[in-house]
Formats: structure tokens, sequence, C-alpha cells
């Protein structure tokens, strides 16, 4: 694109951009550096020293909170929302291609689901399960709360996926005689895989940072989330930014990872697709 | 016959959480607010209009909601700014698809990380011995360092539009590169300058994104509790917050009243966008 000259509007937005980024990252950065503060070090600059002193805090038995317990809590109940965001969205995906009574109810109500404040669906859930008489818990109510937020994500992935989905590759398969379920396993997930992955990532990214719609569903015992919440309002020392580096890390870890797999399919099909057509 | 019931049965999972979580629990919600409660019974069914006079009886009821609709205007003015120009940016002066996805996917990561975390991480940048006071008076901007940068209306403002930006960049974004590039060129064709060009042609195109991202950040902030608690400290009410706080209390009937009427205000703003809109047209 050399050969065009850039307008000066070019220079002027590559500059708002760039603060923009700097505006997104330096926050981040800014506890990444300090959770490296030496044992003496405090909450702000400058640094007193240099050290993995409030990493290996973070190992301390009675250091502060329930960081384990609310850590596993959280990467089990991301995992299963995971595993039902796919599952669901993607069976709905397929409804969705046809007609069928109430499709335009059901779009409604996901739209609605995404859009509702938290603070009320959480109070809603909240209030329901006290009304039942059933104890409030991360993986009954809080998992329902995290998949109202998921699932009209994943649902709106899939339409997008499907609209621009070709259905000939479907006709070929089963004019070669595959069944409905051969289709599905051996055409359709395979073509749409790497959205798949997408709202894989969307489904365990969103469940395992949620906080507003687990605060009134959740019960006794808190996910992550909440725990840093209540950890920061007595925050002495920088162990949280230690457990806050600790845990953007492995949010990195799983975009990071999706990156990856779906750079992998693409790579996959590039080298083991088709040749035809090439020697036209 | 199992032909015409494939579908029910493929939408059956979907159907029943959002049934069981989020219709019932909604319902519920209106039905709990006409309910009593005392102190050790959180929730005992009447019909009273009690917990309606209380929310329209205070005067921090109309103080809460000035506050939130306040930030809701700010958060809204500044990130449809931004985005609107950051997405312009990605679409049409990047001429390379690769760039526009790199820079894409770079704005987008924080959204999948921990919203708690990055609104922890302003406080040692603005608290009164934080990286910005430190240079304010360092350069001397200031004498003493600044309160107002945490704990304040500010700081919480801050803290939206860098957790919703992005909420507004990617219908944005989404809505540009459907726009007919022969429309701008038909424009500059037409003697129009870069700015016309973007404002009267670009500008009107994107609405459709600009109203779903709209959505999103009203809805975000007019229900938020999280950002005002972590953000504004102990200074600053939300409605939001207030909700949280009363049901904190375990007062159910209070909270739902003040939840229906939160709820009837997101959806007036939502509906006046709406009607410029058809959100399945645009995936």
């Amino acid at each position: 694109m050399g050969a065009t000259r850039r307008p000066p509007i070019f220079y002027a937005l590559a500059v708002l951009v760039g603060l923009f980024v700097v505006f997104l990252y330096g926050p981040i950065a800014t506890i990444v550096i300090l959770s490296f503060q030496g044992p003496e070090g405090g909450l702000v600059f400058p640094m007193n020293g240099f050290s993995v002193h409030w990493f290996a805090e973070l190992f301390q038995p009675q250091s502060v909170g329930d960081i384990w317990g609310s850590f596993a809590r959280s990467a089990q109940l991301g995992l299963i929302v995971m595993v039902c965001t796919v599952l669901f969205s993607f069976l709905a995906g397929l409804a969705f291609r046809r007609r069928f009574k109430g499709a335009t109810l059901l779009l409604y109500l996901a739209v609605a689901s995404l859009v509702m404040p938290s603070v009320v669906v959480s109070l809603g859930i909240g209030a329901l399960f006290e009304l039942l008489g059933i104890e409030r818990s991360w993986y009954s109510s809080a998992l329902g709360a995290h998949l109202t937020w998921t699932l009209p994500f994943g649902l709106l992935i899939m339409f997008a996926v499907f609209n621009r989905f070709n259905p000939s590759y479907e006709e070929a398969a089963r004019d070669q005689g595959a069944s409905g379920w051969q289709t599905i396993r051996h055409v359709v997930v395979p073509i749409i895989l790497p959205s798949l992955v997408g709202v894989a990532l969307f489904g365990f990214t969103l469940s395992y940072d949620e906080i507003a719609r687990t605060s009134q569903s959740v019960g006794a015992l808190n996910t992550l989330p909440l725990e840093l919440q209540a950890m920061q309002t007595n925050a002495t020392t920088p162990v949280i930014y230690a457990l806050g580096a600790m845990t953007t890390g492995l949010s990195l870890l799983v975009i990071g990872i999706s990156v990856m797999a779906v750079l992998l399919v693409r790579w996959r099909r590039a080298r083991l697709g088709s040749d035809a057509g090439l020697a036209v | 016959m199992m032909a015409r019931l494939t579908p029910y049965l493929q939408v059956l999972p979907l159907s029943a959480v959002f049934f069981a979580f989020f219709a019932v629990p909604i319902v519920l919600v209106v039905v709990v607010s006409f309910f009593d409660y005392e102190t050790y019974q959180l929730l005992i069914p009447a019909f009273t209009l009690d917990n309606y006079r209380e929310v329209f009886s205070e005067d921090v009821t109309y103080r809460t909601y000035l506050i939130t609709v306040e930030f809701c205007v700010l958060t809204w003015a500044i990130t449809v700014t931004l985005g609107f120009l950051i997405a312009y940016f990605l679409a049409f002066q990047l001429h390379s698809h690769t760039t526009q996805m790199v820079l894409l996917l770079v704005c987008s990561i924080p959204f999948w990380t921990s919203i708690v975390i990055r609104m922890i991480a302003w406080i040692p940048l603005l608290g009164r011995n934080g990286l910005v006071n430190g240079l304010l008076v360092n350069l001397g901007i200031v004498h003493a360092p600044q309160e107002w940068l945490l704990y304040s209306g500010f700081a919480v403002v801050l803290g939206y539009v860098h957790l919703y930006t992005l909420m507004m960049i990617v219908p944005i974004f989404n809505s540009m590169v459907r726009i007919d590039r022969s429309l701008i060129e038909a424009a500059v064709d037409a003697g129009a300058n870069t700015w016309q060009v973007m404002t009267s042609v670009i500008l009107p195109l994107s609405k459709t994104g600009i109203a779903i991202g709209s959505i999103f950040v009203i809805a975000m902030v007019m229900g938020d509790f999280v950002t005002v608690d972590v953000l504004g400290g102990g200074q600053v009410a939300s409605v939001g917050k207030q909700i949280a706080t009363q049901l904190s209390l375990l007062q159910f009937p209070p909270a739902a009243a003040n939840a229906m009427v939160l709820l009837v205000a997101v959806i007036v703003m939502i509906a006046l966008l709406m009607r410029a809109v058809d959100i399945r047209k645009e995936l």
C-alpha cells in the first residue's frame, strides 16, 4: 500500500489508536510489574527490590482469603460452562436453520438475557432458589446464571456461522449416502470447528471472569472474581497483584491456546485440503 | 415425524436454561417486588405497593438515578466517539486484512481477561501515591496529590470506558466492513473530502453498529455495581449498587421493586434505540 499517500487523518487516528492500546494495557502492565515487588515493597511505585516473594506468598497456607478453593471452583465452573455453551449453542444453531414454533420468541429471550442488567438476573435467580428452599451454590444457581450470560453469545455466533454456511456440502454428503449423524460429524463440525473453538473461548473466559451475575447466585463459597473483589477492599500487600497477574496469565493462556487451535485447523486445511481446481 | 421433532429436541437444552434461569427468575422479580418481608422471613407472599412507595418516596432514589444516568450518558458519549474513530481507522484507513485482524485482536484480548483485575489495576495508577499523582506533582502541574482521581465518579467513568469501549468497536467495525466501497468512491468523485465522507456517508451507514454497541454499553452501565464498588469506593452510589446493598441486607422485595424501576428505565432507553435496527439482519 506504500504507493498511495496516507491522508493526515491516518496519522491522527493512528496516534489515537496507539494511545488507546496503551490505555487498554497500561493498568494491567502496572500490576504485573508491581507483583514482582521485593518483600518490603508496597502497593504503589517505587519498586522496592525485585522478587517473586508475593507469588510464593500465594502458596502459603494461611495467606489471605480462600484463593485456591475459589480458583478451583472458578476453573471447574468455567469448564462446565464451556462444554454446555458449545453443545447447547451448536444444537440450537442447527435447529434455527429450520422453521420451528417459538423460534422468534427464543431469539428475543436470548437477546433479552444478553442485555438484561446482571443485577436483575442475579436477584431473580437468588429469589427463585430462596423460594424453592434450595441452597444456592456455584454448581447449581451460579452455573445457571453463567449460562444466561454465555449462551446468548454462543447462539449469536452460531447464527453468524450458519448464515454463511453453504448447505451444498451437506447435500453432497447426503447424496453420497451419509446419515444425518455422519453429515454432522464428518461435514458440518469440521467446517465450523474454528467457530466452535471461538464459542468455547467465550464460554470459558466469560464464566471464569464473571462477577455480576454470580454475586447473588453463588451461595456460601465464592468464585475467584468475587474473592478478588472481597480481597481488594482490605488489601495491604502486593499479594493481590500477584494473584491478579496469575489469573490474567491464565486468561491469556486460554486465549493463546484458542488462537493456536484455530490456526492449527487452518494450517491442516491448507495442507490436507483438496487440490481441486488448482490445475485450471 | 422424527424429522419434524428434531429442531425442538435440538433447542431443548438452550430453551430449558433460558426458561429456568432467565424467564422464571425475571417473572419472580416482578412478583417479589409486591411481596412483604421481615427480618427472619425474607419473602412473605402478599400484594403490597409498599416497596414501590418506598422507592419513589426517598430522595436517595432520585439522586442515585441522576448519578447513574449521568455516568451512562458520559460513558456512552466517550465510548461511541472512541469506538467510531477506532473502527473507522481499522475499517477504512488500514488496507491490509492481516493488520486489521491483528489490531482488532489486540483491542479484544482484554475483554477476555478478568473485569475485577482490570478495575483493581487502576488503583496503583490513580491512588493518592499513585503513578499519575506522582507525575503531576513532579511536573509541577499540581502542588498536592489529587484526591478526585480515585474513588470518585471520574474513576468510575474511566473504568467503564476502559471496560466497554470494545463493545462499541466490534459492532461498529462489523457495520463498516459491510459498506459498499463504491459509495465512498462516488462521494469522493462528487467532491466530498475525507471528513465529509466520514460524517455524511460512513456515519449514517454505521447506524446499526452504533445502536447495538450503545445497547450493550447502556445495559452494562445502568445495572453495574461492581465497578462502582471497586473504583467508586464508598463515595459513589449507583442504582445497581443500591440494589446490591439491599440484597446484601437480604431485603429481597425492596431490591426487586428497585430492580423493576431500573428495568423499565433500561427498556425505555433500549426500545428507543431498537427502533433503528433489526439485530438478526446484522449477523
